[in-house]
């Protein structure tokens, strides 16, 4: 029995896995071609995103934790990452040995945040995160006296690329007879890292921790009752996303060469959520369009002050206003149309591996 | 597959009756200035169907609460075999043998009807997630073990056809049903059962009573909260009467139902 037979043939899937990852591996190059360098650079950003997305989505989508101060997780890992590699401290350290260290780091952070909040759900919960997320970039903001950790809100400059020897991701590489740009390589590794992001979502949400949190947050009490350890298995969904939003900041410091706390701004984390609710929470695949989406639409938009001065010579509106403004209403849209997701969760696929049971 | 058996206790009545297995002795629980159980005390006995009546806010649910390990109490104690499990978390009750079901059903309702049984699992497996990241072979056997369970537990329960609905759109008595075999999964000594009959028809009835004598012959103890007095008149083999968060009697249900105070607190004192 516990040999489900196959229903699916493996032939098309693997068909559809090639086309897929070859569709990923030219990616960049026909985005370089197509729309631009500055493209490439967006696709890199999308990536982290996902990654940022994936991991808010196990504390909020599986486990039901209201998170909003998810980017402070994001900001630790990139100021590890810069206070590691750069010359804020003169310390020069190899990537393969921050980014783990930033992840951990973020990790800890997260049960450490985690645990004063055990005992709250829904907003509050939501409102006391939101306030996590802005003691960290405040201290970021402010801890460049007495002693100048920081750079307060001039940021660190000059972080290190991922280097590997002498081998740069800032600059441009001649490989089997073409040349890819810093920005063409960057996008592999992050696509590398991604894929294990998701490989690790996927296995956690078919496992018994993944049920185990599902369960929390479809009923807390009876999950309880039912012999689940919520208080540590909440504090593991902390940790487990953020983790993942840890190694986001350090690549995001990497890829970048300067951070601030600007960028771990509230409305980072809003647009972290909006990414996950407007995919379909708790569902990996619309996360990842949803993360997709929301990072290439706002930058899509700005083409519509071209569009406006040809078609009315001049600019009416501002493309920079009309891009919020679009953007709002494509949220609201969704919304009302699909509010479980644009691609939510098919649970019924699995009534057919399970039906023979 | 042969069906597997629930609970581990000897089936055999004539020895089980005489060993205790839940003991509550002088439980007490306020809320605020109401006094919501008063120094209750009783015995379950192991292999007996007990059953908990009262009339409505007698303290019931309260007493259910304060053993699972959701209240804790302020006096008193609570022993199943020879584990105290007052100032539990209710995961260590569960844990510890004690399993339950909920008066307005709590089931996870987003979640199939196998997933749901497969969470009961959650305290009899121990997989982590390095286990199910990597698909360590413990781990693939745990899952394949747990499943397997959970797809006999669903066809004992008459669900099995169900096992890939989500549990919210199942039928009100097979949501009663799932909620059962959510608590079985644990193979927990002693089921609790919080008005398991609620809103059953009278054939739904019958066939949980027939189900609730088959886990008892497989060696489980009931405990139950039950508002039909048929129901628990046939089926149990000792009563406590609570009112007011007050024993007001204990005994077989022959007994019981003859005590004149009993009688008074469901008809009122005119009644006498």
């Amino acid at each position: 029995m516990s040999s489900v037979p196959k229903l699916n043939k493996p032939q098309p899937r693997w068909l559809v896995f090639g086309l897929l990852a070859l569709g990923l591996a030219l990616l960049p190059f026909l985005v370089d071609a197509g729309l631009g360098r500055s493209w490439v650079r967006l696709l890199d950003l999308a990536l982290l995103y996902v990654m940022l997305a994936l991991g808010l989505n196990i504390v909020v989508g599986y486990a039901g934790l209201l998170d909003l101060g998810y980017v402070a997780f994001y900001a630790l890992g990139a100021y590890v990452y810069a206070w590691l590699a750069s010359p804020h401290f003169g310390l020069h350290l190899p990537f393969w040995a921050i980014l783990p260290l930033g992840a951990a780091l973020a990790g800890l952070f997260g049960v450490l945040l985690g645990t004063p909040t055990l005992r709250l759900r829904g907003d509050y919960l939501a409102i006391v995160t939101l306030g996590f997320g802005e003691i960290i970039r405040i201290f970021m903001n402010n801890l460049n006296a007495p002693v100048n950790l920081t750079n307060g809100p001039q940021g660190i400059n000059l972080i290190d690329p991922v280097r590997l020897g002498e081998f740069s991701l800032s600059q441009p590489h001649a490989l089997f007879g073409y040349t890819f740009t810093g920005v063409h390589l960057t996008y592999y590794l992050f696509l590398l890292l991604v894929l294990a992001v998701i490989f690790i979502s996927m296995r956690l949400e078919d496992s018994r921790i993944g049920r185990a949190w599902v369960a929390i947050r479809e009923d807390e009490i009876a999950a309880a009752a039912t012999g689940i350890n919520t208080r540590n298995l909440k504090l593991l969904a902390f940790a487990m996303g953020a983790t993942f939003g840890g190694l986001a900041g350090g690549l995001f410091a990497s890829f970048q060469g300067f951070i601030s706390p600007e960028s771990f701004n509230l409305m980072e984390s809003i647009m972290i959520l909006c990414m996950i609710v407007l995919g379909g929470m708790g569902h990996i695949p619309g996360v990842i369009f949803g993360a997709v989406v929301l990072t290439l639409l706002p930058e899509a938009l700005r083409y519509t002050g071209d569009w406006q001065r040809t078609l009315f010579g001049q600019i009416y509106i501002d493309p920079a206003d009309l891009r919020m403004l679009l953007f709002g209403v494509a949220l609201v849209a969704v919304m009302l149309y699909r509010p479980a997701g644009m691609i939510p969760s098919a649970r019924r696929r699995q009534e057919f591996a399970d039906a023979k049971g | 597959m042969s069906v597997p058996k629930v609970g581990n206790l000897p089936s055999s009545k004539l020895d089980a009756e005489l060993t205790p297995l839940l003991t509550v002795s002088g439980v007490s629980k306020a809320f605020g200035g109401l006094q919501a159980l008063s120094d209750i005390s009783l015995q379950v006995n192991s292999g007996e169907i007990f059953g908990l009546i009262g009339p409505n806010g007698a303290g019931k649910t309260t007493l259910f609460n304060a053993l699972t390990g959701l209240y804790s109490i302020d006096r008193g104690e609570v022993r199943l075999g020879s584990t105290r499990l007052d100032g539990r978390k209710p995961h260590q009750v569960l844990q510890a043998g004690l399993a339950r079901t909920f008066q307005n059903i709590r089931l996870f309702a987003e979640m199939t009807a196998l997933e749901n049984v497969l969470v009961g699992r959650h305290a009899r497996t121990a997989s982590g997630v390095v286990g199910a990241v990597l698909r360590l072979p413990a781990t693939r056997r745990e899952e394949a073990d747990s499943r397997e369970r959970a797809h006999a537990l669903l066809r004992r329960m008459g669900l099995a056809q169900h096992a890939n609905r989500l549990a919210k759109n199942l039928p009100y008595g097979d949501q009663r049903r799932l909620e059962i075999a959510r608590a079985l999964a644990s193979e927990p000594t002693l089921l609790a059962l919080d008005e398991p009959a609620a809103g059953m028809n009278p054939a739904e009835r019958a066939a949980l009573r027939e189900l609730l004598l088959q886990l008892q012959a497989d060696g489980l103890t009931l405990l139950l909260i039950e508002h039909d007095v048929k129901l628990v008149m046939g089926l149990c083999t000792r009563l406590a009467v609570l009112d007011y968060g007050v024993k007001i009697a204990e005994g077989t249900p022959d007994t019981v139902s003859r005590d004149p105070k009993v009688i008074a607190a469901y008809l009122g004192d005119e009644a006498l």
